[in-house]
């Protein structure tokens, strides 16, 4: 590839970066400000979450609900309340369960079938990749998949909530198509030393792989912490309500929790606006977490799936 | 086979569950030409012939709402929010500072992994009654809005909520196109007298046209599916004349009301017809030169 100098024509004067010339002032302003807008409108309603979560019961009544900087202190009460047993601590135990089992289950099962798929040559490799690949393309339908949970009985039960989505075709075509890239010299040369297929899978397909299980992980584990619409589907049992659920019925819709329902019993319960933001808060913390040491790997997981899938 | 029975053994849990929740469950939808009744089960409902139809060819209003929601929801999302993280990955990739385009990534990805339910709550807590804008309208002495729950404002409301979510996330495999892009297209350009503008026009953008079509392609077989967990967290608040979507629509007549071969009729036909629009396309894209979901 023959490389083009940049040159300077007579018709502009301006410096160039990376082959663009350098944006004028006006553009560059324009661009900040534009930036600048969008990440407020997504950062400041989290700030807002926050500081009504953490302000003091006299504040947040006097504010009439919402407190955007917390002047007097912080109090922890709301969070006290909402870790004293009841309903809340319940439901994220509920919760707690089915992302760190829901996401197990479903890395293994994706990444074996992943592996076992990009076996090229082996037999029934190409019909077997035909039969993920045209899942993709149809819906199965509520009512139908309702009906087969029903059948296997898992209603009323959290396997319901994980069993059913623990292996997304889309996320097997992505782990697949990494597997394949995977140095062919590294996996023959473990074969010819008489590694069995497992042990090929388990200590060198998986440790090469690390950050793209890492990025497949969070997206399970990110799905199934958020879980909502299954968890209304199959579970009716408010006592197995995962978190997601009693964030719609006590913040969305606005029902009160009294002290019963908190594990306080008659203790004063803080505002209710605080306990909603507190809710709200540890369902959004866990993802916080976790998100800044995969965040790196987002394009690679992303792409990997986009561009050769 | 002997030889490859190890990966065979690899692949079957996996595949039992996709047989078990894609494929088996497709054979439910019998009941689509059933009167389903839960408690006789598949084997021993009865044979509707093609009365559960009725609903649709008849034109019942309430379906007929439910599509038009549906369909004006999936013009606004394609002429709205799919436009969006276009603009937004352009702005990006015309920063000079790859540490400041970092950072920004990183904030407006977020929004994507936060539920529905988070999302709605939020937005509740920032344009309710007594919510961040409210309370700063009030206390400035002007006229509270009503925003939430109001039903000439809940699509506009629907559309914020998902450009929120999900604008900065699908800016991401734009950003990742556009990093392929040539920069000697852009030098070749610049010697030729192109300004920023029009190197936007001719570099840029026709750089992403093969990935805007396959994601438009894409959107297509998505087209009937719009804001179903908005909806149902968002339905009690606003009624269901505004809100019902075809999903909702199912979800509400069969598992809430009781019509499950009614529902599963109009599920079956949706999926079908999303079936079709994505293949179709598919083809057009082809006989139009570009690459498309897949070859077949």
């Amino acid at each position: 590839m023959s490389r083009v100098k940049s040159v300077a024509t007579g018709k502009s004067r301006r410096a160039m970066v990376g082959g663009m010339p350098m944006p004028g002032l006006t553009e560059r302003v324009a661009k900040a400000v534009f930036l600048a807008i969008i990440c407020a409108v997504v950062v400041l309603p989290f700030i807002g979450v926050v500081s009504t979560s953490l302000a003091p019961a006299e504040e947040v009544t006097k504010a009439g609900g919402f407190v955007m900087f917390p002047a007097q202190g912080i109090d922890l009460s709301a969070y006290r309340s909402i870790f004293a047993g009841g309903t809340v601590t319940q439901a994220l135990l509920v919760s707690g369960f089915i992302t760190v089992v829901g996401t197990t289950i479903a890395l293994f099962l994706t990444c074996t079938l992943g592996w076992a798929l990009s076996r090229r040559g082996s037999v029934g490799n190409r019909p077997l990749l035909l039969v993920v690949l045209v899942s993709l393309l149809f819906n199965p339908g509520l009512i139908p998949t309702y009906l087969v949970v029903q059948q296997f009985g898992l209603l009323d039960s959290v396997w319901a909530v994980i069993v059913p989505v623990c292996v997304s075709a889309f996320n097997v075509i992505v782990v697949r198509a990494y597997f394949v890239g995977l140095p062919d010299a590294v996996i023959d040369s473990a074969r010819i030393d008489g590694a069995s297929e497992w042990k090929l899978f388990w200590h060198i397909g998986l440790p090469l792989s690390k950050a793209l299980v890492a990025v497949i992980g969070l997206f399970y584990g990110v799905g199934y912490w958020n879980s909502f619409f299954s968890a209304l589907l199959y579970l009716n049992d408010s006592s197995q309500w995962p978190l997601q659920l009693v964030l719609r019925t006590y913040v969305v819709n606005g029902v009160e929790l009294g002290g019963q329902e908190l594990g306080l019993g008659s203790e004063t319960v803080p505002p209710q606006t605080s306990i909603q933001m507190a809710i709200l808060m540890i369902s959004i913390v866990p993802v916080l977490c976790v998100y800044p040491f995969i965040q790196r790997h987002f394009a690679k997981g992303v792409l990997t799936g986009a561009v050769k899938g | 086979m002997r030889r490859d029975y190890p990966v065979l053994l690899l692949a079957t849990p996996g595949l039992l569950v996709i047989l078990a929740f894609q494929y088996y469950p497709l054979l439910g939808n019998v009941i689509a030409f059933q009167d389903y009744q839960p408690y006789l089960g598949i084997d021993q409902s009865l044979w509707a012939g093609l009365d559960n139809f009725k609903v649709i060819f008849d034109g019942d209003p309430e379906f007929l709402n439910a599509v038009k929601n549906t369909l004006i929801l999936t013009v606004i999302q394609t002429v709205i929010v799919f436009p969006a993280p276009i603009v937004v990955a352009v702005v990006l990739h015309s920063l000079l500072s790859n540490r400041l385009r970092q950072l920004v990534q990183s904030i407006i990805y977020l929004p994507h992994f936060m539920s529905w339910v988070i999302v709605v709550a939020v937005f509740q807590q920032v344009l309710g009654g007594t919510g961040m804008i409210n309370n700063w309208l009030r206390s400035n002495g002007h006229d509270p809005l009503h925003i939430i729950g109001n039903v000439e404002v809940f699509r506009a409301l629907l559309t914020s909520q998902v450009l929120w979510k999900d604008t900065g996330w699908a800016t991401i495999l734009f950003l990742a196109v556009l990093s392929q892009i040539d920069r000697a297209l852009y030098e070749a350009s610049s010697v030729d007298g192109a300004g920023r503008w029009r190197q936007t026009w001719h570099v840029t953008l026709p750089g992403l046209k093969p990935i805007i079509i396959l994601l438009l392609i894409l959107k297509l077989g998505d087209s009937l599916t719009v804001g179903f967990e908005q909806t149902v967290l968002q339905q009690q608040a606003v009624g269901v004349d505004a809100s019902e979507v075809l999903d909702t629509y199912v979800y509400n007549n069969g598992i809430i009301g009781g019509n499950w071969g009614v529902a599963a009729a109009v599920g079956l036909v949706k999926s079908a017809v999303a079936l079709t629009l994505v293949l179709t396309a598919n083809k057009i894209a082809h006989r139009l030169g570009e690459e498309g979901v897949y070859r077949g």
